[in-house]
């Protein structure tokens, strides 16, 4: 039963890939691109978590702490480029 | 019984993931779509989060899962609000109009024949990040 759930959610986080995919590649503003990609960062951390609970480890908890850290301030810097024209002033 | 909780937590979060990005990628409008994966895709990511706490409760409580769950629940609204920000300062087009109240707001006559609400010309926003 759990590997069963397990299939279920590694399938729709790989279909919730390819379709943040989709947006990122054909989105027609720049905020879209942004914000597939704070979706795509966000499934990767997902990923992470499951792949952790399929192998009954817990070595991935950091390396999913530390993506979403640096996804947060690849969002914020991202958002003030767009706005700004500049990361740092 | 333990893993029966942890395969319904895992569906739920299948489930919130998925209807967030269904919703990145068929809304009409770019605010819209910044509703799905500021929402729906944190809230699948805490129900996967809360499957692996209950998972290796049994071998060693570690606070760490529910730090990733900390830090995602505090950055989702604060990246959305940037990404509104974004989106309000490079005039992406939207089918709700603006508040009444937005500061520096100058109204443009609607056009003939046009759905959509014309985006409102904005003139030295005073928000400031």
């Amino acid at each position: 039963m759990l590997t069963a759930a397990l299939s279920i959610a590694f399938f729709s986080i790989a279909a919730s890939l390819a379709i943040g995919m989709v947006r990122l590649i054909r989105g027609p503003h720049a905020p879209d691109r942004v914000l597939a990609f704070d979706t795509l960062y966000i499934n990767t951390i997902a990923l992470m978590i499951v792949l952790d609970i399929y192998r009954s480890t817990s070595v991935l908890f950091e390396a999913a702490l530390v993506i979403a850290l640096t996804g947060f301030v690849a969002t914020a810097a991202f958002a003030r480029y767009l706005v700004r024209g500049k990361v740092m002033e | 019984m333990l893993d029966l909780l942890v395969s319904i937590l895992l569906l739920v979060g299948s489930l919130f993931i998925v209807v967030g990005a269904f919703g990145l990628v068929r809304l009409p409008d770019f605010f819209m779509r910044l509703h799905g994966p500021t929402k729906s895709t944190t809230l699948g990511v805490g129900s996967f989060l809360l499957a692996a706490v209950v998972h290796t409760v049994d071998g060693g409580f570690t606070l760490r899962e529910l730090l990733i769950a900390l830090f995602l629940f505090i950055t989702a609204p604060v990246s959305a609000f940037l990404l509104g920000q974004v989106g309000l300062r490079r005039h992406v087009t939207s089918r709700a109009p603006l508040p009444e109240d937005f500061p520096g707001l100058r109204r443009e006559p609607c056009p003939q024949g046009s759905d959509r609400h014309p985006f409102p010309a904005i003139d030295q926003p005073k928000i400031d990040i």
